[in-house]
């Protein structure tokens, strides 16, 4: 499993963790039922504090992507499809947004903006898995 | 009933003050599994402090606390648990490793040769060779596997890594995240280089002029706390209790705030960098408030 930890971006430790393992069980890299590996193990291999990793994996549970069963470990819980793809929706959103403000600086259009988003849809189309994977953080 | 007491470490109000230096008021705690890092200049009290927990000095008054029991009923007892490491080598330089195991076996009841054995392994250290020979990366580790061979619950260093090169500081900190692998032991170490605790230290206790200034998880110190750096009339729109500290520079203030989120909901301002340790230090240390 690639997690890759960045000290330069402003985003927190824990949460590129935290996001990395997610995309990775959005993506189903990671399958429901998969055993993670143990808090202290993972914060030696990412050599980052157990707290922090703690953190992650807390924040994956709160958003229902793992469970942790005590003295077991912490484990992909069952996706609940519904709920990725609530979250996606509001990333989309969220990103659709900057847009239509960078857009209105500009004047850009609303016509020109639909149109760019039916070119993009039109090449994704040809390849739905890759646009599910394809961001990068 | 075990102790359900889940600090490892607990120091409470500890005082002492000898020639001119004081240590007022310490309050610590450690819980089991975590990496604590002291930090702070040099003079700031990491040593006394250090000191003062193990009973190698008086105290004028305080606490201390280790696995449950009080430090001046109990020392003898709490320190076959601990496993230290200081500035100063109490064995002889002219020592091999071997001489050394030879020696311990003899002070721990509970020494384990076998493991010592292993750790020379791991940190490639020769068996038969006299200290004096070693750089000053395979001394550290020496000194460490001296300290962790006897399966202690508490690791104490006192600056371990200075005058190391990134490497064996690296390889060191190695260590330190193998020995708390278990969830039931812990580490105190302090340093003055403090890239080397920014990642892998849990908590981070900051002390200067013999006080504790910050004592706080990592992720609350290095991913809530920001510096905003502003000019002379952006400062003054700030509300005195939305910062902790500034230092005024040739051509920008420097503002620490501890909670950059909530700042920059508040204020619109541009620049906010994530601190280092050293920022974080170096404001709370020459800034002004």
């Amino acid at each position: 499993m690639d997690i890759i930890i960045s000290n330069s971006v402003d985003t927190p430790l824990y949460e590129q963790v935290k996001e990395q393992i997610k995309n990775k069980i959005v993506a189903n890299e990671l399958k429901a039922g998969e055993l993670l590996p143990s808090i202290r193990s993972l914060a030696k291999d990412l050599r980052i504090s157990v707290i922090t990793t703690k953190n992650a994996y807390d924040e994956l549970e709160k958003e229902g992507y793992v469970k942790t069963i005590p003295g077991k470990g912490t484990y992909v819980a069952n996706k609940n499809t519904e709920l990725i793809k609530e979250e996606q929706l509001q990333k989309v959103e969220g990103l659709i947004d900057t847009a239509v403000s960078i857009a209105k600086i500009s004047g850009i259009t609303k016509k020109e903006i639909k149109e760019m988003l039916d070119i993009l849809y039109g090449e994704e189309n040809e390849n739905k898995q890759k646009s599910i994977k394809g961001r990068k953080v | 009933m075990a102790n359900n007491n889940k600090n490892i470490l607990e120091v409470k109000n500890l005082n002492k003050e000898y020639n001119s230096f004081k240590l007022k008021d310490i309050n610590l705690s450690l819980p089991k599994g975590m990496i604590m890092g002291l930090i702070g200049e040099n003079g700031a009290g990491k040593t006394t402090t250090i000191k003062s927990i193990l009973n190698l000095t008086s105290i004028d008054s305080g606490e201390i606390n280790i696995f449950g029991m009080d430090m001046k009923e109990e020392a003898k007892k709490i320190k076959e648990d601990i496993g230290v490491v200081l500035d100063d080598s109490f064995l002889s330089e002219h020592l091999t490793p071997k001489d050394i195991n030879q020696i311990m076996k003899n002070i721990y009841s509970n020494w384990d040769e076998d493991l010592f054995l292993e750790y020379l392994k791991d940190f490639k250290l020769p068996l038969k060779q006299e200290s004096k020979d070693f750089s000053s990366g395979m001394k550290v580790k020496l000194k460490i596997a001296i300290a962790i061979s006897h399966y202690p619950k508490l690791l104490i260093l006192d600056e371990p890594t200075s005058g190391l090169d990134p490497v064996a500081r690296s390889e060191i900190l190695d260590i330190f995240q193998d020995f708390i692998q278990d969830g039931e032991s812990s580490i105190l170490v302090s340093s003055h280089i403090t890239s080397d605790l920014e990642h892998i230290a849990d908590y981070i206790t900051f002390i200067n002029d013999g006080k504790i200034l910050l004592s706080k998880t990592r992720d609350e110190l290095l991913e809530q706390f920001g510096i905003v750096r502003c000019s002379k009339e952006d400062f003054e729109k700030i509300d005195e209790n939305d910062y902790e500290k500034y230092k005024i520079n040739k051509y920008e203030y420097d503002v620490l705030v501890s909670n950059k989120k909530e700042f920059k909901r508040k204020y619109d301002f541009k620049v906010i960098d994530k601190p280092t340790l050293d920022d974080i230090m170096l404001i709370y240390i020459k800034g002004e408030k």
